[in-house]
C-alpha cells in the first residue's frame, strides 16, 4: 500500500513562504511527476513527504496514518536523490544491503534480496566495486536498489536523470517506467523536464512558487491546460501566445497555438513569416519565424519542410487546437 | 614536429622541478654533509666533500642524552594533537554540520590569532607558566602547542568535514540509520581520511614547533628543538656537531612523513583537490 494524501501542507524558511498551502492526492500504485521551474518548490514538497524537512503547518497521510511528525526511517518511504548519494566507503553489496543491516535483518535473507535486486538492475557483477569505480548510470541504478529492497510503500525520486548524459537518461528513464509496471509501488518523481514528467506519469503535478497550478495526466494537461502558465511549460517546444487583435477576434485577452497545431504552407495562408532559424531534424522541421504583425513564433512540421533563413513561408493556426485565455491568464472553455 | 616539441617540454619541466626541489632541498642535504665533517672541516668554509666521519654523532649521543628530548618532542607533538583533536573535532563538526549566520566570523577570528607575532605575547605568557609553576614542564608545552596549533586544526577539520555531502547523511537517515549508527557506519568512515591527514601535519607542525618550545623549557621538558639550539652555546659554536644533531631531530619526523605522503599531500592542498 502506498497511497499518499497532503493536507494543507505549508512550509516557512525564515521571512521566505516556500510552500503557502497544498492539498494533494496520491493513490496507492501511481506514478506521480511533480514539474516546475527550479525554485518552484517542488524538491521541498518532496523532501517534506520524506520527512527531511519539517512541515510548518498542515498534515500528510500515508495510508491515511497522520506521519507528520513521524522520523523519515519510521514512513516507510525510500529515497533515489540527484547526486545518487551512495557510500563512498561501502562496496556496492554493503550498500544495497544498507537499509537491511539497520532493519537488523538477518545475514542469509539479506544477501538473497541484495542480489535478487542485483539482478533485476544488471548488477550481479559490479557488487564487489566501490561507487567510485562505477559509472553515472550504474551509480544510479545502485541507488535504486537501494531504495527497492526494502520494499518500501512509496518511491521518492528527487531529480534522478539529471546528473546524467542525454542518451543515458533515456534509457534510465525507460527502466525506471519498467520498473514501476514490474512494482506497481506508488512513485513520486521530482523533475524540472517536462518531457520526463509527460513520459513516464500518470498524473502530473505542475508546480509554480509554491502553488500547484494543475494536476492531471499528461494528455489532459497538453489538451486542456488550466492557465497561461501550464499552457506555456507542459509541451515541447513551448506554446506560442498572440495577444493584439488576432487574441480579440476569438473573444480571449491571449491566444495560445502549440507549434505543432500551425499548418505551414509555401504558398498561401492566415499569416506571413519570414525564417529565422531553422532546424532541420528529419523526421520533424522547426521553424524559428517573425511573422508579420504577430511577433516571434515557433511552428513544427512533420517531416522535411524545406525553408532556410529568409525565405518567407505561411501558417494558418488549425483554429480547432487554439487555447484561449482571459486577462488573468485562466483558460477559457468553449 | 608536435610531438618533439612535447618531449621538450618535458624535458625543461622536468629539469626545472629538480633544480627547484634541490634548491629547497639544499639546506638539509647540507646539514647532513657538515655532520659527517671533522669540526675543523665544518669551520673551514664551503666543500660539500667531508671525510666522513660518524665521531660527531657518537659525541652528540655520549655528551648528552639523545633520548630524552627525543621523548619529549614524541609526548609533545602527539600530545598535543590529540588535545587538539579532542577539542576540535566537536567544534568543526557543530560549525560545519549546523553552521550558523556567524559561523565564518568564528573561523576567521580562530585564525586571525595566527597572524599575531607570538613575541607580542611572550612576556604574559612566560609570567603565566612562571606564576603556574608550568615552565618546564610537559603538561605546560603540550597545553601550550595545543593552543598554537588548534586554529590549524579546527580549519582543516572544518573543510574535511564540509566535504561530505549532507545527502548522503540523509539518505542514511531514509535508510532507516538511527543518530548513532549514522555515526559509526557512515560519517566516521568518511571523515576518518580528514581526520588522520589532519593528525599527521599537526604531529609535524608541533615537532617542529621551536620558539615556545625554547622559550619554556630548559632541561626537564625540552624537546628536540631545545636540544639543537644548545648546541650553539655557551662553549661556542660547534658546526658538525650542531648538524649532527639536527640530522638526528629531523630524521623521525622525515621518516613519518615520507610514509605518509599521500595523507599529507591531502593535508596540504586543504581539501581543495578531490
Amino acid at each position: 500500500m502506498g497511497s499518499i494524501t497532503l493536507q494543507k501542507v505549508s512550509k516557512v524558511f525564515g521571512e521566505a513562504k516556500v510552500i503557502p498551502s497544498i492539498d494533494l492526492e496520491i493513490n496507492n500504485g501511481e506514478f506521480v511527476v511533480f514539474v516546475g521551474p527550479s525554485g518552484c518548490g517542488k524538491s521541498t514538497l518532496l523532501r517534506l513527504i520524506a520527512g527531511l524537512e519539517d512541515v510548518s503547518g498542515g498534515h500528510i497521510l500515508i495510508d491515511g496514518k497522520d506521519v507528520t511528525d513521524a522520523a523519515p526511517a519510521a514512513r516507510g518511504l525510500a529515497m533515489v536523490f540527484q547526486s545518487y548519494a551512495l557510500y563512498p566507503h561501502m562496496s556496492v553489496r554493503k550498500n544495497i544491503a544498507f537499509p537491511l543491516k539497520m532493519a537488523k535483518m538477518e545475514q542469509p535473507a539479506i544477501d538473497k534480496k541484495v542480489e535478487a535486486a542485483a539482478r533485476v538492475l544488471n548488477l550481479t557483477d559490479y557488487l564487489e566495486r566501490r561507487p567510485s569505480q562505477l559509472s553515472g548510470g550504474q551509480r544510479q541504478r545502485v541507488a535504486i536498489g537501494r531504495a527497492i529492497v526494502r520494499e518500501p510503500s512509496a518511491f521518492l525520486f528527487d531529480e534522478p536523470l539529471s546528473n546524467l548524459d542525454a542518451a543515458l537518461r533515456g534509457t534510465m528513464r525507460l527502466e525506471i517506467s519498467d520498473l514501476h509496471h514490474q512494482l506497481k509501488t506508488t512513485m513520486i518523481y521530482v523533475t524540472h523536464d517536462q518531457v520526463e514528467a509527460m513520459t513516464m506519469a500518470d498524473k502530473i503535478v505542475v508546480l509554480n512558487r509554491g502553488n500547484i497550478e494543475q494536476v492531471g495526466s499528461p494528455l489532459e494537461l497538453y489538451k486542456t491546460p488550466r492557465n497561461l502558465f501550464v499552457a506555456g511549460f507542459i509541451g515541447s517546444p513551448h506554446m506560442n501566445f498572440v495577444t493584439g487583435s488576432y487574441a480579440q477576434s476569438k473573444n480571449a485577452k491571449t491566444a495560445g497555438i502549440r507549434p505543432e497545431h500551425l499548418i505551414l504552407s509555401k504558398d498561401s495562408g492566415l499569416w506571413t513569416g519570414t525564417v529565422k532559424v531553422a532546424e532541420h531534424l528529419g523526421a520533424d522541421t522547426f521553424l524559428h519565424l517573425d511573422v508579420d504583425g504577430i511577433g516571434q513564433v515557433t511552428a513544427r512540421a512533420g517531416g522535411e519542410f524545406g525553408a532556410q533563413y529568409g525565405d518567407r513561408v505561411y501558417l494558418t493556426p488549425d483554429e480547432a487546437k487554439l487555447h484561449r485565455f482571459d486577462d488573468k491568464g485562466l483558460a477559457l472553455r468553449a | 614536429m608536435a610531438r618533439s616539441v612535447t618531449t621538450r617540454h618535458k624535458v625543461t619541466a622536468t629539469a626545472a622541478a629538480w633544480v627547484v626541489a634541490l634548491i629547497i632541498f639544499f639546506p638539509i642535504l647540507y646539514t647532513l654533509i657538515t655532520s659527517i665533517k671533522t669540526e675543523p672541516e665544518a669551520i673551514a668554509g664551503f666543500s660539500l666533500w667531508p671525510s666522513g666521519t660518524f665521531e660527531n654523532y657518537i659525541t652528540v649521543q655520549t655528551q648528552r642524552d639523545y633520548f630524552k628530548p627525543f621523548m619529549n618532542s614524541v609526548i609533545l607533538s602527539v600530545g598535543s594533537t590529540i588535545l587538539a583533536l579532542i577539542i576540535a573535532i566537536p567544534s568543526a563538526w557543530a560549525m560545519a554540520f549546523s553552521p550558523t549566520k556567524r559561523t565564518k566570523d568564528i573561523l576567521m577570528w580562530m585564525l586571525s590569532t595566527k597572524m599575531m607575532p607570538a613575541v607580542a605575547v611572550l612576556v604574559p605568557i612566560y609570567l603565566m607558566f612562571r606564576d603556574f609553576g608550568l615552565l618546564d614542564s610537559r603538561i605546560g608545552l603540550t597545553v601550550m602547542l595545543t593552543l598554537i596549533n588548534l586554529p590549524i586544526v579546527v580549519w582543516m577539520l572544518y573543510t574535511y568535514f564540509r566535504e561530505i555531502p549532507g545527502e548522503i547523511l540523509e539518505a542514511s537517515r531514509m535508510d532507516g540509520a538511527g543518530l548513532w549508527q549514522e555515526i559509526v557506519y557512515v560519517l566516521t568512515p568518511m571523515a576518518v581520511p580528514g581526520i588522520a591527514s589532519t593528525l599527521l601535519l599537526n604531529i609535524i607542525l608541533a615537532w617542529n614547533e621551536s620558539f615556545w618550545t625554547i622559550r619554556l623549557s630548559t632541561t626537564n621538558a625540552a624537546p628536540l628543538t631545545a636540544f639543537i639550539a644548545s648546541f650553539s652555546s655557551p662553549q661556542g659554536l660547534f658546526w658538525a656537531k650542531l648538524s649532527a644533531a639536527s640530522t638526528m631531530a629531523i630524521a623521525p619526523i622525515l621518516i613519518l612523513g615520507w610514509f605518509s605522503q599521500k595523507q599529507l599531500v591531502r593535508g596540504l592542498t586543504f581539501g581543495a583537490v578531490k
